[in-house]
């Protein structure tokens, strides 16, 4: 058993950063550039010649998330997904399985609101890759959907939502996104729900795979031990054979929050789940720096972060106190999150909201700013340190369709922010709109309305 | 690993057990010639190892300072201790403010953190490879100079409490795996979870953390790794310039603590609020000790493999997909351990089916292996995802660092993993029959079953009285 302190850095933060950071280091230090182009179903392909280890990376990615779900069959995106591995192009999962393991390669998938894709690491020696892209090829762009596989994997997916339903982490986010959320499908958990899931058939998977799964929609990424010219042979192979498809899906605008709401659930753990936050940013939104910075100082930069300072450090009140961007296609959501004695939940929530509201209310001093701004572009080289690494950040560029020169001019973004910047950027965090769940004690009275700033306490 | 200027296909970066890797596989790569660059350890005069790697794919370093301190070393009523000395690591030392350290770290836009397990406590940072001297005199000022406060001691064991709500308390299966290791250790120190109890938690003393880095925060049970972008010798400098000062001094006698032999059946029922049952099965199985003769722990880690590696290992195709007994199934297994092993398997039933019939499946299944054996392509495969696996590894800095510095920690030098690919290789489908026949049984096991408590049912469980108003 490993005991940790836990990153304080969120992954999906950390994944928006790498992007970034690679521009940032490749202008810096004349390395190799991400090479991009497209096939001619549409696909966009992203590669990163890296040669220091004999290892292929490679990911195809759709705009093919839980927000294209029909509100009924919530489920349906991550069952596409996930079901593609078991038997594709002709053969049985176990053949498929079979195959990869006898090479050593590794299928991985990945679903969340906006993206589902498929992921494979293999040696990139030429024997080996073959056999693993082949097998990787059927699952990206020929799935069977065997009803026996369905039928079995619907079943276990009810039983494993029924069980992290017991969950009071995983009570207090579905009850976050649904009050920050409403109708828009970004509320809905990107694994879904028992009932949408207990309702797909083929029929529903096999449309949603040919509405969404289109070369448009899709991003190849290279990351590893081969040429530009393999690279145009492997992405051909992997995606080439995929229907140009028409429109690249968007998930519909967020609409605002009309007002504040709290939520208060029961629940039996001895920790009270806390989180705060509202629907915020998207990755091409201009304010987009501004947050990012702001946010390192507010509860996003580590154990030097208010947050973490005043509610671990200062007071003992939790073990993992944070807070996070989710910069999506849409706005993503902006939440603090820590977990609490339930005896001392309105004290910790009391805290909290102090420090965030004294930081929308007045933002970051310069001194904190200059210390965030100095982490993220020192940092830089190590959010690039492995192929996977760089595998997510050319991902994600390819997903944002991010423009080149936005890359570019990253690093200087980021050290243009200044404290009005943030101040202005955080003033879309009403706390007149703000979002409050609170999971497990629940017997106490909700906690007062948001005081103006000056009559909170002083906690700095 | 993006720097052009990187020659192409620069083996030379590359240890003699990636050519090893790729030989066994069946490829090529072995023509493009193997000089590697080996991994070097010197040892200070007072006793500190230090061990470096060079890793040229990125300007960055991972730093490891690894004590050989866990929770094996900890004594009744004192369980915790280890896990709660590391937090006051951060808070304080006669030349650094409380939290000084992270602040510093993250001035240079590093990531600092640290974890401590059964056998070690380990510090880690990453950075650039140009700022590793601060780090060595961060971490150098911390090993001899940490002050332990009495307020910020009260308010981090408050943290830790937090910690353990969070990890263990709330989480039934995490609490399920406390209760096995509870169960299957009687004697052996292992039978306490790193984090310690909640009693012991509540009356640990800031004397108890203080005696407790006296006792083990010395350079001589110590090992610093260090892989990235370094050269071994100014590495060697650097550390002797500032840890060479803190003087060595004398450990506590270890007692060796053997484990009994279990004789029959261990069983434990934990309640915890959850939708579904879940089962574990321990048992009783070497660990690496003679990193040359011993050939079990290979044997045992492809059978983890055979088990598990993948969809059509063992345990997800008979007992998730044919028979469907089981919603999920997994096995593990760690060779490097101070004390004593254990395999475990982990289950799910699926809806319907009972924890019973899942421990009679699994049975079933380890019975058949053990008298039938696996079939050839069964350990090829196997043994081709470990070899796969390992190379894997080599594109994060951390993780080597971590696996070099875990071997350090039970007495294996980094040259162990220089014969990983050919003692998994070596390894025959009679020895892992072998294995599976000798440890697998009835006699060595311990079984641990979750039992569902059904949220109607289910008490509001609260915390003590005594904590509930510490502060």
């Amino acid at each position: 058993m490993w005991t940790d302190r836990p990153g304080v850095v969120p992954l999906l933060l950390r994944r928006m950063l790498l992007p970034l950071a690679f521009a940032a280091q490749a202008q810096a230090a004349g390395m190799a550039q991400v090479q991009t182009w497209t096939l001619d179903n549409g696909a966009r392909v992203m590669f990163v010649e890296s040669r220091a280890l004999p290892i292929l990376d490679v990911a195809v990615e759709f705009r093919a998330g839980s927000a294209f779900d029909p509100a009924e069959r919530a489920g349906l995106a991550a069952m596409t997904q996930h079901l593609s591995r078991f038997g594709a192009g002709g053969l049985g999962e176990e053949d498929i399985a079979r195959r990869l393991g006898e090479v050593g390669a590794q299928l991985s998938g990945r679903i969340d609101v906006d993206r589902a894709g498929f992921t494979l690491r293999t040696l990139a020696t030429r024997p080996e890759r073959t056999q693993a892209l082949d097998m990787f090829a059927r699952v990206v762009q020929q799935p069977d959907f065997p009803l026996p596989a369905l039928e079995r994997e619907r079943t276990r997916i009810v039983t494993n939502l029924r069980e992290e339903a017991t969950r009071p982490a995983i009570v207090a986010s579905r009850q976050f996104f649904a009050a920050a959320y409403g109708s828009h499908p970004y509320a809905l958990r990107p694994l879904g729900d028992a009932d949408g899931v207990r309702a797909l058939t083929r029929d529903t998977i096999v449309d949603f795979r040919r509405r969404f799964y289109t070369g448009v929609s899709a991003v190849v990424s290279i990351v590893g031990d081969v040429s530009r010219a393999e690279a145009g042979e492997i992405a051909r192979q992997v995606a080439g054979a995929l229907p140009a498809g028409s429109v690249r899906p968007v998930p519909p605008a967020v609409p605002s929050l009309p007002a504040a709401q709290v939520r208060r659930v029961p629940h039996p753990s001895l920790q009270s789940h806390i989180l705060l936050g509202m629907p915020a940013v998207s990755l091409s939104d201009p304010d987009y720096f501004a947050l990012l910075v702001g946010n390192h100082v507010l509860g996003g930069g580590g154990f030097a972060s208010r947050l973490t300072v005043e509610v671990r450090e200062r007071r003992g009140f939790a073990y993992s106190v944070f807070s996070s961007l989710q910069p999506w296609l849409e706005r993503g959501p902006f939440q603090v999150s820590l977990q609490t004695r339930r005896d001392q939940t309105d004290e910790a929530l009391a805290v909290a909201r102090s420090v965030l509201f004294e930081f929308l209310a007045k933002g970051p001093t310069e001194a904190e700013l200059a210390s965030a701004r100095r982490n993220l572009v020192n940092g830089f080289p190590l959010r690039i340190d492995t192929n996977r690494e760089l595998l997510d950040l050319v991902a994600t560029i390819g997903f944002h369709d991010l423009p080149a020169d936005w890359l570019a001019q990253w690093p200087k973004r980021v050290e243009r922010v200044g404290r009005e910047d943030v101040l202005r950027a955080f003033q879309r965090l009403d706390p007149q709109r703000l979002v409050t769940v609170v999971v497990g004690a629940a017997d106490e009275p909700p906690p007062a309305p948001p005081l103006p700033h000056q009559q909170q306490p002083r906690l700095r | 690993m993006l720097r052009v200027s990187i020659p192409l296909r620069s083996r030379a970066l590359l240890t003699g057990r990636l050519s090893m890797a790729a030989l066994l596989l069946g490829t090529a790569l072995l023509a493009s010639g193997s000089t590697a660059r080996p991994t070097v350890e010197r040892v200070l005069d007072n006793g500190l190892k230090v061990v470096v790697r060079e890793d040229r794919r990125a300007p960055v370093v991972a730093s490891m300072l690894w004590y050989r301190a866990g929770s094996i070393d900890e004594v009744n009523g004192l369980t915790g201790l280890a896990h709660v000395t590391e937090h006051m690591m951060f808070r304080g030392t006669r030349r650094l403010a409380d939290g000084e350290f992270s602040r510093r770290v993250a001035q240079l836009g590093g990531r600092d953190n640290a974890f401590t397990g059964r056998d070690y406590t380990a510090y880690h940072q990453q950075l650039a490879a140009r700022d590793l001297a601060t780090v060595f005199e961060l971490e150098a000022e911390r090993m001899a100079s940490l002050v332990m406060q009495p307020e910020v001691f009260a308010r981090e064991m408050q943290v830790v409490m937090e910690e353990r709500r969070w990890r263990t308390d709330d989480r039934p299966r995490a609490a399920l795996f406390e209760q096995l290791y509870a169960t299957a250790f009687t004697a052996h120190p292992y039978r306490t979870p790193v984090i310690g109890w909640m009693n012991d938690l509540e009356n640990l003393t800031i004397e108890d953390a203080r005696e407790f880095y006296r006792r083990w925060y010395a350079p001589n049970n110590a090992v610093l790794v260090v892989v990235g972008d370094v050269e071994p010798e100014q590495v060697f400098r650097l550390a002797a310039r500032h840890f060479g000062r803190v003087p060595a001094r004398t450990l506590p006698r270890r007692a060796p603590q053997v484990e009994p032999e279990q004789r029959g059946t261990r069983r434990v029922a934990f309640q915890g609020a959850a939708q579904g049952p879940f089962l574990m099965l321990g048992f009783h199985v070497p660990v690496l000790r003679d990193a040359e003769r011993d050939w079990e722990p290979y044997a045992l880690e492809v059978l983890e493999a055979v088990l598990d590696a993948s969809e059509v290992a063992r345990l997800p195709r008979v007992l998730v997909r044919e028979s469907r007994v089981a919603g999920s199934a997994d096995a593990s297994y760690e060779k490097f351990q101070r004390g004593p092993g254990l395999f475990v398997i982990s289950a799910a039933p699926s809806e319907g089916r009972s924890v019973g019939e899942l421990e009679a499946a699994i049975r079933a299944e380890i019975g058949r292996l053990a008298r039938e054996g696996i079939a050839a392509d069964e350990l090829a495969r196997a043994q081709t995802q470990l070899v796969a696996q390992h190379l894997f590894q080599q594109d994060s800095m951390f993780t080597q660092a971590s696996r070099i510095g875990h071997a350090e920690m039970v007495g294996h030098s980094a040259r162990v993993f220089d014969r990983f690919v050919a003692r998994t290789r070596a390894v025959t489908a009679e020895q892992v029959r072998e294995v599976a026949r000798r440890y697998l049984v009835d006699d060595r096991m311990t079984v641990a079953v979750l039992e569902p408590t059904a949220p109607g049912q289910r008490k509001p469980s609260l915390p003590p009285r005594d904590t509930r108003h510490v502060d």
